[in-house]
């Protein structure tokens, strides 16, 4: 099986796929934590059928660089989301599920009105299951990727503090001062980019569970922000590692695998809590 | 001059008043009660002095060295907090928050005000733990300790006693009039509690009928039956 690996490591494509897992897979545990602390653990899969409805839209129009489009549309729509949390008519939930729904029919409307390509279910299988996306990455690709994951675990850290107290108490942070509302603009910018960067790798169904997975697996056993925040990122990390692997050698889907290790994670964390909750 | 000054405030959200002509001013020391029937604006009232809403009418005026950030707060507990994984160390420590401003990290000096204030709660010794697995008292005493790490003067507690029982109520009520006389911090507490009024040394009663004047004077208003709304029938 290593020699395997091995053989596989010679070919470029395959070390671009895992280091642009590793980093996606870090940033979105890192703000993973927040979004399910706040309750906004469906943002996720709203914005990234909004991303997936912009990449139908980007094909049609026939952009060289599809990003160039996704990512404005989706950086907008996470504003807009976050917007609605705020006493509106329309609740938070309701209006992610609206927008999601509407993103993901109109996106797969128009490919079939319009697309030139001949095997169009295998395009739309691929935009949301990323079934191969992940291995045809360019070195550009892999370079805005790198540079993109290391600015948003940079913004992470240096905000780690107002991002803790934005999350535990957003009444207090503003009475005391906090300028709450940049920072929540700065979190649904870095979602939208972390959720675009993703499609590339688990497509755009199942980005959610980068999201929520670890940050749920490492809530099972630890109990400080920190550890919490710390396990999310190591777990991520480690469960692409192994998904993506898995898929080289096994030949699996590599977006479903990935999710799979980290349901799986998931389950051992839970288990692992049982026990630690039965010792005291 | 007074620590805060609130003249003609008419409260409420977008066209709807809740409170109008509202006029009172705590100086520093004070200990002010704020007691109303439930929806008669008293929360309201809090979010506007701590500026996370604009009054209808009216205006809000700080002095005595004051400055609008400068005020503790202890808001009610949301439903996030309960099963929220952060330990005592980090809750008290984001009080320090406010005096940051745009600096990343938490100085030497205000990792030592936090120890300080955790000790003044009787919370030193709980440090590492974690927040939701302590008891609803211990819990008010960690979010004592971290508006304290916000202020040094003005003190904004609202409802500091729901959901406690009768013991720990007794203790958070002597922990916050201990802050109020021996250490000189002003408090402005909510309470739909009319027991928190024995404890304090003005009382600001909103609602369909206003008060504001020292503790005696609304006991004694209280005792002659003096509140139309006792004359209707109606007891608080």
């Amino acid at each position: 099986m290593i020699e395997t690996l091995g053989m596989y490591f010679q070919f470029p494509f395959v070390r671009y796929a895992l280091i642009v897992g590793v980093l996606i897979a870090l940033c979105s545990s890192l703000l993973g934590v927040t979004l399910v602390l706040r309750r906004f653990s469906f943002i996720g899969d709203g914005l990234s059928h909004v991303a997936f409805g912009a990449l139908a839209v980007a094909g049609i129009l026939n952009l060289t660089d599809d990003m160039l489009f996704v990512l404005p549309v989706t950086v907008l729509a996470a504003v807009l989301l976050l917007r609605t949390g705020q006493n509106t008519k329309i609740k938070g939930d309701a209006a992610i599920a609206m927008i999601s729904v509407s993103a993901l029919a109109i996106g797969y409307l128009l490919m079939n009105l319009f697309s030139t390509s001949t095997n169009l279910s295998g395009d739309v299988c691929s935009t949301l299951f990323g079934s191969t996306s992940i291995l045809t990455l360019t070195q550009g690709e892999v370079w805005l990727c790198a540079v993109l994951s290391i600015a948003v675990v940079a913004l992470f850290i240096l905000f780690y503090n107002k991002l803790f107290a934005v999350t535990f108490d957003e009444d207090f942070a503003r009475a005391s001062g906090t300028r709450v509302e940049a920072y929540n603009l700065l979190i649904a910018v870095v979602i939208a980019v972390i959720i675009v960067l993703a499609m590339n790798l688990v497509g755009s169904l199942l980005i959610s569970a980068l999201i929520i997975f670890p940050a749920m697996s490492a809530m099972r056993i630890f109990r400080s922000f920190r550890a919490v925040t710390l396990c999310s990122g190591v777990l991520s990390v480690v469960c692409a590692l192994l998904g993506i692997l898995i898929s080289i050698v096994s030949g699996t889907p590599v977006g479903s695998t990935i999710v799979a290790v980290n349901m799986a994670a998931f389950l051992l964390c839970c288990g692992a809590a049982r026990i630690q909750g039965g010792k005291a | 001059m007074a620590q805060l000054t609130c003249s003609g405030l008419s409260l409420g959200y977008e066209r709807r008043v809740i409170c109008a002509g509202l006029s009172f001013s705590v100086n520093e020391g004070d200990y002010l009660c704020i007691v109303g029937e439930n929806g008669s604006g008293k929360t309201t009232l809090m979010k506007t002095i701590l500026g996370l809403q604009k009054p209808l009418a009216g205006s809000i005026a700080f002095g005595d060295g004051l400055k609008a950030g400068e005020i503790g707060y202890l808001p009610q507990q949301t439903a996030a907090q309960k099963d929220f994984p952060a330990t005592v160390w980090e809750v008290a420590l984001s009080g320090c928050q406010a005096r940051m401003g745009r600096r990343p990290f938490y100085s030497r000096q205000e990792k030592e005000e936090t120890r300080r204030n955790l000790a003044r709660m009787g919370m030193e010794g709980l440090a590492g733990r974690c927040y939701r697995d302590l008891s609803g008292g211990q819990q008010q005493r960690v979010l004592l300790a971290r508006a304290l790490c916000a202020t040094r003067k003005l003190l904004l507690l609202d409802e500091p006693v729901s959901g406690l029982d009768p013991a720990v109520t007794a203790e958070m009520y002597a922990l916050i009039t201990r802050l109020n006389r021996e250490e000189k911090v002003t408090i402005i507490m909510i309470s739909h509690d009319p027991g928190a009024v024995q404890y304090a040394s003005h009382v600001l009663h909103i609602g369909r009928e206003l008060f504001f004047g020292t503790a005696q004077a609304y006991r004694e208003k209280w005792e002659n039956g003096d509140f139309d709304f006792m004359r209707g029938g109606s007891a608080l």
